[in-house]
């Protein structure tokens, strides 16, 4: 069966992950309504504001089926945005997915003039090449800490950037601008083996 | 580690897309654009329709507002700097705004120039009526467009006309033979790379936003089932009867532009929309889409 990857699409920056995915062979679809969590595999929580998207994800009640979506063991990917909604604590936002133990700060790394690209090294125990990868920090959130359970795919300047628990993936940064898929298909390979043995090792 | 690349600029309005740009003039209505979910706000000392109403000359805004609202909202905060008043945008650049609208909206400094935009690192988003005037700007480092539309009169057909105007000229760029790109730049005035940019990729090399007349949430629909990644509601919120409700409910027809039933339902018990001016009827004089060069 081929995996069926879905964007969370109420706002942001959702038709660039749905680009990504389709350029790694998979079939990537919008979701809109909580019901659409049903019919997929992954999911991925793009960038875009994390308050925006909180009003939208409260109003359209997508709580118990996002939480129904985690507890299935299927992954899900947060990237900005979807990396604060994920989180297990946020400086001042009420909301809190609590998927993935890191705490966040929503500013540490500043506005706008202080957003920034930089070539990272990724982690060479999930990445056959780990180098230069491009990582776009825009108005970015920090995670200032993550317990042992996280593990850290790659960091900058000491804090964790791209990092992982069981079925979760997040990362402070924009993967889907620029050309480079292979964080997208680290997340597709999670996708295609939770669904060759579903109900395995999810940590609740 | 690079700051103010075009990719970092572009990237923030990447973010913003399918989200609600509102004006706001004090802390407080900045609050209640978060509230209701905007995914920015653009502070202003008055908002289109009032600077309409006032007359005389129209400035960057007062320093002490923008940052007020600037500490008071997590979102990012744009402000409007005059056409060509590069004085203006670097001041609101050390003030450290997140973007800067170099707007018609305001009385333009210079007649025949824009600001040049890679002189600076914090990202602009500028005016356009048409595919030509989108590019010519995009030359000059914006890093963002969005339709002009004809600010403060609440009426969108200036709006819709600048939109397809956009469209029109990406579709018939991207159909022309490559022997014609060159002739086809010289006509709609804008640089040939871009104009070779636009036949590859069918688009507009950055995000595009509509504005200027947009105050309903079927307008908001309209224009967005028309092509917009996003939209700018300037005076249509707080020029409504219950803010609050309206820029909610422009928030949810944004999101949800092409499912009517969701737009039946928030386009519900909203009171009355901001009254307006019929541009069909108005002097010509008036109209501010025509600045910009």
């Amino acid at each position: 069966m081929a995996a069926k990857i879905g964007v969370l699409a109420l706002q942001g920056a959702f038709r660039e992950h749905i680009n990504a995915i389709k350029k790694c062979g998979y079939q990537a679809f919008e979701i809109k309504f909580a019901g659409c969590l049903e019919d997929i595999d992954g999911l991925i929580i793009p960038g875009g504001e994390s308050t925006t998207m909180v009003k939208l994800i409260e109003k359209y009640n997508f709580r118990p089926a996002l939480d129904r979506f985690y507890k299935s063991g299927r992954p899900i990917f947060g990237t900005c945005a979807g990396l604060i909604l994920l989180a297990a604590k946020v400086d001042n936002l009420a909301f809190c997915l609590n998927y993935i133990d890191i705490e966040v700060d929503r500013n540490a790394y500043g506005r706008q003039s202080e957003s920034f690209e930089s070539n990272i090294k990724l982690n060479s125990s999930y990445f056959k090449k780990p180098y230069d990868f491009k990582a776009v920090f825009i108005r970015a959130p920090k995670i200032i800490k993550a317990s042992a359970k996280v593990q850290v795919l790659a960091s900058l300047n000491s804090s964790a950037v791209l990092a992982m628990q069981g079925s979760i993936l997040v990362c402070s940064f924009h993967p889907e601008l620029t050309d480079d898929l292979r964080i997208h298909m680290l997340f597709a390979g999670m996708v295609k083996k939770s669904l060759n043995k579903p109900n395995t090792d999810i940590l609740v | 580690m690079e700051k103010g690349t075009l990719r970092v600029k572009s990237g923030l309005a990447e973010m913003l897309k399918g989200g609600v740009i509102m004006d706001v003039t004090t802390v407080e209505q900045a609050k209640i654009a978060e509230q209701a979910g905007a995914v920015s706000v653009m502070a202003l000392e008055r908002v289109p329709a009032d600077i309409r109403a006032a007359g005389g000359v129209a400035r960057m805004a007062d320093l002490e507002i923008i940052e007020k609202i600037m500490s008071s909202v997590s979102i990012p905060v744009m402000a409007k700097c005059r056409i060509g008043h590069f004085a203006e945008a670097q001041i609101l650049q050390s003030l450290g705004v997140d973007y800067i609208d170099e707007s018609e909206v305001l009385t333009p400094a210079d007649d025949k120039f824009h600001v040049n935009k890679w002189d600076f690192t914090v990202p602009f988003v500028c005016g356009a009526v048409n595919l030509g005037e989108a590019l010519r700007r995009i030359g000059e480092g914006a890093a963002m467009i969005r339709t002009k539309g004809e600010a403060g009169t609440g009426d969108v057909i200036e709006a819709v006309k600048h939109m397809r105007a956009i469209r029109d000229g990406i579709s018939r760029v991207a159909s022309l033979p490559y022997e014609e790109l060159m002739g086809t730049a010289k006509e709609i005035g804008a640089p040939y790379e871009l104009v070779v940019y636009v036949h590859e990729n069918k688009k507009l090399p950055v995000v595009n936003f509509s504005a200027g007349g947009i105050s309903t949430p079927a307008d908001a629909s309209l224009i967005m089932q028309l092509g917009a990644e996003g939209v700018f509601v300037g005076s249509g919120i707080f020029k409504s009867a219950n803010p609050l409700k309206m820029a909610t409910a422009i928030v949810e027809a944004t999101t949800h532009f092409n499912d009517a039933e969701i737009l039946a339902r928030v386009s519900k018990g909203l009171g009355a929309a901001m009254s307006g001016i019929d541009t069909g009827k108005m002097d010509k004089n008036n109209s501010i889409s025509t600045r910009g060069w």
